[in-house]
């Protein structure tokens, strides 16, 4: 377990920045205590300063996990979002993306999303921005990458691919061993 | 009568001289004719030990040698110019080492390597018929190289080389080369086997060194300036040599970062993210263009709401049918 390096951080920071912009701060700067993050293994981990301090008193070869995972670094220095970072994504999203009902399935299951699912769509997204993927009724499912901007959406077929497939919640059965 | 008295008186006086071949024992010794060697396993007399020591061993020692020597007496002898000879049996007894088992020679590079990867050495035959020259030539050694000779008398100029170039000598060279890395890998791995820290070579050559000596080679070379490299530019992927931190004062090394109070930590990421914020572009075309589309968009919506109640019905009335043919002469379509 240790600190980030200034060159990591930064990477991080570039990709959570395309999810929840400036609202990273919010992240850092909480009022309820220090976060900070830590890796273990090339894994990312979001910890309070609290449970940090206990986490320090188990060994190296005995800690498998802390806090919650926002990612991993690859072999190739890039950082990849976890499902499990969602609980802080969600909140704090700049672009969302609704889901119809029918849809919703067939996007737990690692699919892209298709126009003919897109329920909603906020307004002024980027092409190429991280989006999080919610339901109709507002419960987080996950989070892609906006294939087409909104005004793109409009004016194409049913069955464009309109946002990248990321991260699902269907991860928690499909890839159980691997989260961490 | 008087005979027989004084040669009993004689060998009493004898028997009284020599002590007796045969020595009881409770547990019978352990033979081992071959070496001479037995072994007594009875308990020693402590009593006796403790008056006297040296008599004790002594008479001990006799009695044991005794049993040998009868054990000796048993085997079949021979008689060799006038003595008595015996052919001891081999040896059964096995003696310890008196020094360590000498340890395995450690292993070269390419020996280590073929055994990881389960290379095993084939035998080649040391003669092979050559069907050229018509005769068996060596594996090794002058007769090879004579045929070698004999064989390529001549050789092609490849294609995109210069003609004007000796062939022979190119081939020599390379030979050269081959010859002179065989002998620094071998003296290499006497290195190594003997634990001897060796000084660099750099690079030798470039046809024979391998990426992770070039890298090594870009990587001491781009810290070699008077301000170790710090304002030496690099390429997008480069990627730094390991292990030659040692001589490479301005190498960052993998090094765990000192802890910090949390206060500073939070800081340090807030610079961070505030560079990050920063940098980004403030003018953004594309999204800017998409704001500009999406603005237009929604006030053509707004004004057609606005203006379908009054201005659409004279609009419906003019031009709301299609113009029929024969009517205007200007409208429609031209039929041939």
């Amino acid at each position: 377990m240790k600190r980030l390096s200034e060159e990591r951080t930064k990477i991080l920071f570039e990709k959570l920045c395309k999810y929840i912009g400036s609202n990273i701060k919010l992240l850092i700067e909480r009022p309820d205590g220090i976060y900070c993050f830590r890796e273990k293994k090339d894994r990312v981990f979001y910890v309070s300063e609290k449970v940090l301090k206990l986490a320090e008193t188990v060994g190296p070869d005995h800690l498998i996990s802390l806090g919650t995972c926002f990612g991993k670094f690859t072999k190739s220095n890039k950082f990849r979002l976890n499902i499990t970072a969602l609980n802080y994504l969600a909140p704090y999203a700049q672009c969302k993306i609704w889901l119809k009902p029918s849809a919703e399935q067939q996007f737990l299951y690692g699919h892209h999303i298709k126009k003919s699912g897109l329920g909603r769509i906020s307004e002024s997204t980027e092409k190429y921005q991280g989006v999080v993927i919610f339901s109709m009724s507002d419960i987080p499912l996950g989070f892609g990458v906006a294939a087409k901007s909104t005004a793109e959406c409009k004016h194409s077929d049913p069955l464009a691919i309109v946002c990248f497939h990321q991260a699902d919640i269907g991860e928690y059965i499909r890839a159980e061993e691997d989260l961490l | 009568m008087d005979i027989v008295a004084e040669v009993l008186k004689k060998s009493a006086e004898t028997a009284e001289k020599y002590k007796p071949i045969t020595v009881t024992k409770h547990l019978d010794l352990e033979y081992d004719v071959g070496s001479l060697l037995a072994v007594d396993k009875n308990e020693l007399d402590t009593k006796a030990i403790n008056k006297n020591k040296n008599d004790y061993l002594l008479s001990l020692t006799r009695d044991n040698v005794q049993l040998l020597l009868n054990k000796v007496w048993d085997l079949p002898t021979e008689r060799v110019d006038e003595t008595v000879v015996v052919r001891l049996p081999p040896s059964t007894f096995v003696l310890p080492r008196s020094k360590p088992v000498p340890r395995p020679k450690p292993l070269t590079k390419w020996q280590q390597f073929a055994l990881e990867k389960g290379i095993k050495k084939k035998k080649k035959p040391k003669l092979s018929w050559d069907e050229r020259l018509k005769k068996w030539v060596p594996l090794y050694g002058f007769k090879r190289s004579i045929a070698e000779k004999e064989k390529d008398w001549v050789i092609e100029v490849p294609q995109n080389a210069d003609p004007f170039e000796d062939q022979f000598e190119k081939r020599k060279i390379a030979k050269q080369e081959r010859v002179a890395k065989n002998e620094l890998q071998r003296l290499h791995n006497i290195a190594k086997a003997q634990n001897i820290k060796i000084p660099r070579t750099g690079l030798l050559n470039p046809d024979v060194s391998s990426s992770k000596d070039l890298q090594a080679a870009v990587t001491v070379a781009r810290s070699s300036t008077a301000s170790l490299g710090k304002f030496q530019d690099k390429l997008p992927k480069e990627k730094e040599a390991r292990g030659i931190s040692a001589i490479t004062p301005g190498a960052s090394r993998k090094r765990k970062l000192p802890p910090v109070p949390a206060t500073q930590e939070k800081e340090e990421n807030l610079a961070v993210l505030n560079s990050i914020l920063n940098k980004k572009p403030k003018l953004d075309i594309e999204k800017a263009v998409n704001r500009q589309i999406n603005q237009e968009e929604t006030e053509r919506s707004t004004e057609k709401k606005t203006r379908k109640p009054g201005g659409n019905k004279i609009n419906k009335s003019k031009g709301g049918k299609k113009p029929k043919s024969g009517k205007g002469k200007s409208a429609g379509r031209k039929r041939r």
